[in-house]
């Protein structure tokens, strides 16, 4: 007898009956169809614009640095003040997103574009979704947003669209099941920089991934 | 790994003269509890996810079968992989082949107890390929070769001095008198020696904190990052997971998840919750090109539908354990096996046998608080005392010990001889202790006195002659 037999039919015997009937397998099957959200915070469902002042208070509190802009055109230049204030190299690898950043407004950076290499000390990505709740960056893997980004670079900067903030998880998952962007092969959540409390319970950031998460918001699309 | 469980009562007392250890275990208190609280506090829903959470599992459990199918068929959908495995030697077995298979020599982890569980690493080591534990605190344990202390703090019996030790004898390549007094040089050292192996691995094996039947992802939680260098790097990631922990849908994984990092290190959530999915898609610039999922049974099937059923709904946060007055005072390595606390009591009998791990279940004073501060609502002190039920049944305890219980067990169903003797007792204790306050030493009670000290009863009446004339508060 296989392994996954034996094992399903001591899962059976233990709950004292046989395999389900395919009725109830359809049922239950279906029932996946339409998740079920249990007690969602309150937290996550304020109006829009209390969820971004939420969104980028908790990111600040989970030891992300924010950065507000008022248009995409603007990001390049946020990017390079940003490093230029952290004394940080202004070699990038960039996220080879659909909608590109016109990198001309800051002549200083140097850009390259796809995945991450150990030796890139900067990242920039575009994410899915951000989450007011907790501050949590949503980020779908794909050609357009490669995961080694998150974590190879010392310093992780994503840029957000304010339409992008929103409540609480489950509004992510449904959107991006309507998307049928549900299963990419990476869906990372990231809640600020990199760290670990495994000396002495004392909280150290950028144990093995970014020391450093910056999150720009930009109120909106264009320009 | 071999477990020493049935020398616990060693263990505890070599474990309580130990001093590095006592210092490290005073961190408990205002660290993981204290931030729990103030994170539970927080959320004012927490409650009803609690409950949710365990409405959830229990609805998984009784339909365990039904979720792991359809979580292997989206899998292999997604040109995944599922092996199952009835027992520890059959999932090392089926991990050294996948290595085999890819011809790795060099395997990063991610932090896993099934892994600790299986006692992998000897394993490989032992078949020709080099396991590197990514997680720092795992990393640490593995240069000192010893077992994790804590389900998600494996180094929290140590010091700064034992890892600067540790690092000074693993890592010739730097100068012997660098400084490294300070946290933040051990980690900067373990960051840069981790860079390359996370590099140069061929293969990456990761844990689960949740596998999904809706989307076939399973999910970690992490936050240090060292878990996903771990699995997008090398060519190769295999999840080592057992099968209590699939959930119907990423909305039943969020009200875990919200439980969580909460309960475990008080945080509102943790650095990096990643759920993976198959290999790299056709057109991903990244990621491993094979992904394999191990499903280790090892007992676990065996619990479902008996005394230990709702054991089988614990999502591994060590709030139990961080809460638990024995751990606090002992550590986790004195419990001698994998799973240490109020959730290794139950868990260690039912997965290497009762006659190894008897003791285990004895060691808590049933104060209640793992199962107040459970998110899954876990009646573990209940469970503890299925366990001491059983080993008692199987004759498991010294002689003695079985004819006190006896007697004791005759005397409480005579109810005039009970309170005729308790009263004496009260009363004798009463008057001898009446100048001190308490006995530092007792005739057949050196089990107690020897280590604390016996409080007299304050009044000369017992709790029943209180109660009978109304001296209720």
């Amino acid at each position: 007898m296989t392994a996954k037999r034996q094992i399903l039919d001591s899962i059976r015997g233990s709950l004292g009956r046989g395999a389900l009937p395919p009725s109830r397998r359809a049922e239950l099957e279906e029932a996946l169809n339409h998740p079920h959200a249990a007690a969602v915070p309150a937290r996550g469902t304020l109006p829009h614009p209390e969820q971004i002042a939420l969104f980028m208070a908790m990111c600040v509190e989970m030891s992300a640095s924010v950065d507000r802009v008022a248009s995409m055109a603007l990001v390049p230049a946020a990017i390079a003040s940003y490093l230029a204030s952290q004394n940080l190299p202004t070699r990038l690898v960039v996220a080879p997103a659909p909608q590109a950043l016109d990198w001309a407004a800051a002549p200083l950076l140097e850009t390259r574009f796809g995945a991450a290499l150990p030796i890139d000390p900067v990242s920039v990505t575009p994410v899915a979704a951000g989450v007011a709740e907790t501050g949590t960056l949503v980020l779908c893997s794909g050609p357009d947003s490669p995961t080694t980004l998150n974590f190879l670079p010392d310093t992780h900067i994503a840029v957000i669209e304010a339409g992008q903030v929103v409540g609480g998880y489950e509004e992510v998952w449904a959107r991006l099941r309507v998307d049928g962007r549900l299963v990419p092969r990476n869906i990372n959540m990231i809640t600020g920089p990199s760290r670990t409390g495994d000396i002495e319970q004392t909280i150290l950031l950028g144990a093995h991934g970014p020391r450093r998460l910056h999150v720009i918001l930009v109120d909106e699309h264009g320009g | 790994m071999h477990p020493t469980s049935h020398d616990f009562k060693a263990n505890a007392h070599r474990a309580m003269r130990n001093e590095a250890l006592q210092g490290a275990l005073a961190t408990l208190k205002k660290g993981f509890r204290a931030k729990r609280g103030i994170a539970v506090e927080r959320l004012p829903e927490f409650e009803a996810l609690r409950d949710a959470g365990r409405d959830m599992k229990n609805h998984v459990l009784a339909h365990l079968d039904h979720y792991l199918e359809l979580f292997e068929a989206k899998v292999l959908a997604q040109g995944g992989h599922v092996h199952w495995a009835r027992d520890a030697e059959e999932a090392r077995r089926i991990v050294l082949d996948i290595c085999r298979a890819s011809n790795a020599r060099t395997v990063t982890k991610g932090k896993s107890m099934v892994a600790e569980e299986i006692g992998l690493n000897a394993y490989l080591e032992k078949n020709g390929v080099r396991p590197v534990e990514t997680d720092l605190g795992e990393y640490i344990i593995q240069l000192r070769d010893e077992p994790p202390s804590h389900i998600i703090a494996p180094a929290i019996h140590l010091n700064r001095g034992h890892v600067a030790q540790a690092f000074v004898k693993a890592h010739p390549q730097y100068p012997a008198d660098r400084p490294l007094g300070e946290a933040r040089e051990l980690l900067d050292e373990a960051r840069e020696v981790l860079r390359e192996s996370f590099v140069t691995a061929d293969l990456g094996i990761t844990g689960a904190n949740m596998m999904i039947a809706e989307t076939g992802a399973t999910i970690i939680v992490t936050n240090e990052g060292n878990g996903d260098l771990t699995q997008t790097l090398p060519r190769v990631h295999v999840v080592l997971t057992s099968i209590e922990k699939v959930v119907p849908t990423m909305e039943d994984a969020t009200t875990v998840l919200r439980l969580l990092a909460r309960s475990a290190t008080g945080q509102e959530f943790a650095a990096y919750t990643t759920f993976s999915a198959g290999p790299r898609r056709a057109e991903d610039l990244d990621g491993p090109s094979e992904f394999h999922v191990v499903l280790l049974d090892n007992g676990r099937s065996n619990m479902l539908g008996g005394a230990f059923h709702d054991m089988l709904r614990c999502i591994r946060c060590a709030a139990c354990i961080n809460h638990c007055p024995i751990y606090g005072a002992i550590g986790g390595h004195a419990y001698g096996w994998v799973y240490p606390g109020p959730m290794g009591s139950v868990l260690t009998p039912a997965l290497i046998g009762l006659e190894e791990a008897h003791d285990l279940p004895n060691a808590s004073t049933l104060c209640g608080r793992c199962e107040a501060v459970c998110p899954m609502h876990i009646p573990l002190p209940r469970m503890l005392r299925h366990w001491r039920e059983r080993e008692f049944e199987r004759h498991l305890q010294p002689g003695r010990v079985r004819l006190a219980l006896k007697g004791w067990s005759w005397l409480v169903r005579h109810p005039t001889l009970y309170r005729l003797y308790t009263m004496a007792a009260v009363a004798t204790l009463g008057m001898l202790g009446k100048r001190r306050g308490r006995f530092t030493s007792m005739p057949l009670a050196g089990g107690w006195t020897n280590t604390r000290d016996l409080p007299a009863p304050s009044a000369r009446r017992g709790f029943m002659d209180q109660w009978a004339t109304g001296r209720r508060r």
